[in-house]
C-alpha cells in the first residue's frame, strides 16, 4: 500500500499519460518535416522493450522474499511459466500456467 | 473513397484485432486489480486506463506505487517503457500523412502494441487511401480502447475483494514474462534482455528504486554495442 498522497498520484497518473500522449504523438506530427527516425535513435529504441521487460520480470522472481532467493515457489513457478512463455507466447497461457505453479507449489509447500 | 468502403475498412481492422482482445481482457483485470492493491483509490484505479492507457507502463507504475518508490522515478519508469510508442509513431506516419490535426491528436492517444501491430501489416499488403486506411486503425484501435476500459474497471471491481493469498500480484511478472519474448527476435535484443535481466537483479539495492531504470540502461547500450561492433 502506498504512502503517497492522493494529490501526488494524480499528479504522477496525469504526468505519464501526458507524457506517453507525446511520445505517440511525437513522429506522425515531427514525420513531414523530418523525413525519417535518426539512425541513432531508432537503434536505442529498438532495444527498450526487451531491455525494460527483462529488467522487470527477473527481480520479481529472484526477490519473492525481498532478499535473493532461487529456491521459491515464485522463482520455480516463473521458471516453468518462462517455458510456456517462450514456447507458446500467449499471455493467458503464460498466466494461467504459471498462477496455477503457484498455487500448486504452495500447496505442496516444499519450497519457501 | 465512398463511405461503404470506408465502413468495410472500418469493421475489417475490427476483425483483425478481434483475436488480440481475448488476450488483452485478462491483461487489462490485472492491471486494475494491481492499481488497487498498489492503494490508489477507485476513482484513481479507474481513471488511470483512459488517462495512460499503456498496459505494461500501468503495470509497472502500480508496483512502484506500492513499493513507495521516488514519484520521479515512476513516472520516468512508465515513459522509458512506452518510448517504443515513438517508434510505431514513426513507422505508422509515412502511411497516415495528410491527417488532420484532430485525428492525428486522438489517432496518437489510441496508439497501442497491438493497433500499430495489425495495422502496419495491411498498409503493406493492401492499397487503401487515405481514408480507408485511417479508417481501418480507427476500427481496430478503439476496439482495444474499449476492451481495455472495461476490463480494467472489472478488474477495479473485484480487485478490492480478492484475498492475498491467491498472490494474484504474480500475475504482473507473469504478463511481463509473455510480453518479454517476442521481443526477442535476434542477437542484440537478446543480449539486451540478459544484461538488463541480471543488471535489474545486482542492483536491486539502489535508492529509489532506480534499479531498474539503470538495468533497462545497461541493457540497450549493450544491444547498441553490439550491433556497432559486430
Amino acid at each position: 500500500m502506498t504512502s503517497h498522497s492522493p494529490l501526488l498520484l494524480w499528479a504522477m497518473i496525469g504526468s505519464i499519460g501526458l507524457g506517453t500522449w507525446l511520445i505517440r504523438l511525437s513522429f506522425l506530427v515531427f514525420l513531414g518535416r523530418v523525413e525519417r527516425v535518426p539512425p541513432a535513435l531508432g537503434r536505442v529504441l529498438r532495444f527498450i522493450p526487451a531491455a525494460v521487460l527483462a529488467a522487470l520480470v527477473l527481480p520479481a522472481l529472484t526477490h519473492a522474499t525481498g532478499e535473493f532467493d532461487l529456491g521459491t515457489d515464485r522463482f520455480a513457478a516463473g521458471a516453468i511459466a518462462a517455458v510456456v512463455a517462450w514456447q507458446t507466447r500467449n499471455v493467458l497461457a503464460t498466466i494461467a500456467v504459471g498462477m496455477g505453479a503457484l498455487w500448486a507449489l504452495q500447496a505442496l509447500g516444499w519450497l519457501r | 473513397m465512398d463511405d461503404s468502403a470506408r465502413r468495410d475498412a472500418l469493421f475489417a481492422g475490427v476483425k483483425a484485432i478481434f483475436p488480440i482482445l481475448l488476450g488483452v481482457v485478462p491483461f487489462g483485470v490485472i492491471a486494475g486489480v494491481a492499481a488497487v492493491e498498489a492503494g490508489l483509490d477507485p476513482v484513481q484505479a479507474i481513471a488511470m486506463s483512459p488517462i495512460v492507457f499503456a498496459g505494461a507502463a500501468q503495470l509497472a507504475a502500480a508496483d512502484l506505487i506500492a513499493r513507495d518508490a521516488a514519484p520521479l522515478v515512476i513516472v520516468l519508469t512508465a515513459l522509458v517503457i512506452n518510448a517504443r510508442f515513438a517508434m510505431y509513431s514513426a513507422s505508422l506516419a509515412p502511411s497516415l500523412r495528410g491527417l488532420g490535426a484532430w485525428q492525428k491528436a486522438l489517432g496518437s492517444y489510441l496508439l497501442t502494441d497491438q493497433a500499430f501491430a495489425v495495422s502496419v501489416t495491411r498498409f503493406q499488403q493492401t492499397d487503401d487511401d487515405l481514408g480507408g486506411r485511417v479508417a481501418y486503425y480507427f476500427g481496430s484501435a478503439i476496439s482495444l480502447w474499449i476492451t481495455w476500459q472495461v476490463s480494467s474497471v472489472l478488474g477495479v471491481i473485484v480487485g478490492s475483494g480478492v484475498p492475498p493469498e491467491w498472490s494474484l500480484d504474480f500475475a504482473i511478472p507473469l504478463v511481463f514474462m509473455a510480453l518479454l519474448f517476442p521481443t526477442i527476435r535476434d542477437r542484440g535484443t537478446r543480449l539486451a534482455a540478459v544484461v538488463a535481466a541480471l543488471s535489474a537483479v545486482a542492483l536491486i539495492g539502489l535508492p529509489l528504486n532506480l534499479g531498474l531504470l539503470a538495468a533497462a540502461a545497461l541493457g540497450i547500450s549493450a544491444g547498441v554495442i553490439s550491433e556497432v561492433i559486430p
